[in-house]
């Protein structure tokens, strides 16, 4: 097995190539536990911890986030966000998990993962990545849809005012674990909505943002939610229920959103 | 690759993906840390790494090379017990022992952030570690205690009251 322990992020994407047999280690949450375990036996290890990817910037309008900025370091940042980070597992794993790590792992055999996702669509956010025809720049969700075996480089939104809000159903546990998020952003008038546990990753809701736009209620709009997401059984909640219960987490967000402004 | 643990440096070896528990326990005969359930979910190989505290069952060798580690064994010794570890001791904090490791250093990278932290940020600091023996509020009282400034050093002597008694050597403590 080779370790590559790239240094900047120009040599990262050169030793990614276009990832073919490349697993890649953010901070190790997800990936260490499977290396541990023997259920993954990687030929070729990528380690991102020293590759100068972890910035955190706000500049010219736009907020960037480097692939391995902790989980951690966005608690204190903008909403949504901040407050799906607020949710992640626990202290010390949110300061070693990645934002990068966060928006490439796909829903647990157990539990729903990617706490992140879903406020990066309500933002609006873009991610740059690297990978087989080269780099490439798209919206989160497009990248969550088709950016399997790609390198996160960065993710970024535009800073610009809007209001936000964040509706979860969490589990008493050790852990925080999210068994259904729902998240919405308005700026200038247009309202983007995102779900987190009701799919295999974070899911943008083009039903509930069509019915908005068309003046219907928040409580009718979040109806249209389940036309617009595919939930499974998980270790902590049924497909049924998740279909139940979510509506409801939609509009506590939107009846939130609208109470914020 | 290198490693300074309990403020000993220390050459390490073996795959650049092997978690830092398994170099400090099976490597290095430090064994506070616990191996439990070896994927991040019960917080007992909580160490911490310059000075954060990380779950050294998830932290690849390659990630900590040149990293300066504190395990349990770094804070105190039989003799001198840290104030967290003579307060758990003296609330019963500890009962099986496997969690109290983990907890202890996480209420020390608290304490050393947020000296005088409310119970509720207590309980947040320690949100990530489990423990099947004391309900958990003994664990809190005696980091509350801690955070008060309540001193335990008279604990600490009825406890090896004889000064001649030899040292115990805990391996990985400092000398």
């Amino acid at each position: 097995m080779e370790v590559l322990l790239p240094t900047t992020p120009a040599e990262a994407a050169e030793l990614f190539g276009d990832g073919d047999r490349v697993t890649v280690v953010g901070g190790g949450t997800i990936v260490v536990p499977e290396l541990t375990h023997g259920r993954l036996k990687p030929s070729r290890v990528l380690m991102l911890g020293n590759s100068g990817l972890d910035g955190l910037s706000r500049a010219n309008g736009v907020i960037t986030i480097g692939a391995t900025c902790s989980v951690a370091a966005l608690e204190e940042g903008d909403e949504p966000l901040a407050a799906a980070a607020r949710h992640v597992a626990d202290p010390e794993i949110r300061g070693q998990a990645t934002a990068g790590g966060n928006l490439c792992s796909t829903a647990g055999a157990e539990v729903p993962r990617g706490d992140l996702q879903a406020p990066l669509i309500a933002l609006g956010a873009r991610v740059r990545s690297t990978g087989a025809g080269g780099e490439r720049t798209e919206p989160v969700e497009d990248f969550l849809a088709d950016g399997a075996g790609r390198l996160v480089l960065d993710i970024a939104y535009d800073d610009v005012p809007r209001t936000s809000a964040y509706a979860s159903v969490s589990r008493p546990h050790a852990h925080h674990y999210t068994i259904l998020a729902a998240t919405a952003t308005k700026a200038d008038g247009t309202t983007r909505v995102a779900v987190t546990g009701a799919g295999p990753h974070g899911l943008r809701c083009p039903s509930v943002e069509a019915a908005l736009a068309d003046g219907k209620a928040a409580a009718e709009a979040a109806s249209a939610v389940l036309g617009d997401v595919s939930p499974a059984d998980d270790a902590l909640a049924s497909a049924w229920y998740r279909a139940r219960v979510l509506p409801t987490v939609v509009a506590r967000a939107l009846a939130d959103l609208e109470g914020s402004r | 690759m290198k490693l300074t643990v309990n403020g000993i440096v220390r050459e390490v070896g073996g795959s650049a993906l092997r978690p830092v528990l398994s170099v400090l326990r099976e490597d290095l005969d430090i064994t506070g840390p616990k191996a439990g359930c070896q994927q991040g979910s019960c917080g007992t190989c909580t160490v911490l790494v310059d000075g954060e505290p990380r779950r050294s069952c998830l932290l690849p060798l390659a990630a900590a090379d040149g990293a300066e580690i504190t395990t349990v064994e770094g804070l105190g010794d039989a003799r001198r017990l840290h104030a967290l570890q003579a307060s758990f001791h003296h609330y019963y904090g500890t009962q099986c022992g496997f969690c109290t490791p983990g907890m202890v250093i996480a209420a020390y990278a608290l304490l050393q952030r947020n000296p005088s932290p409310s119970r509720k940020e207590i309980q947040h600091a320690l949100g990530g570690h489990i423990c099947r023996c004391t309900g958990y509020v003994k664990i809190l009282d005696a980091v509350e205690a801690v955070a008060r400034g309540e001193a335990f050093e008279e604990a600490d002597r009825t406890h090896h009251p004889d000064p001649e008694e030899p040292e115990v050597a805990i391996k990985g403590a400092p000398a």
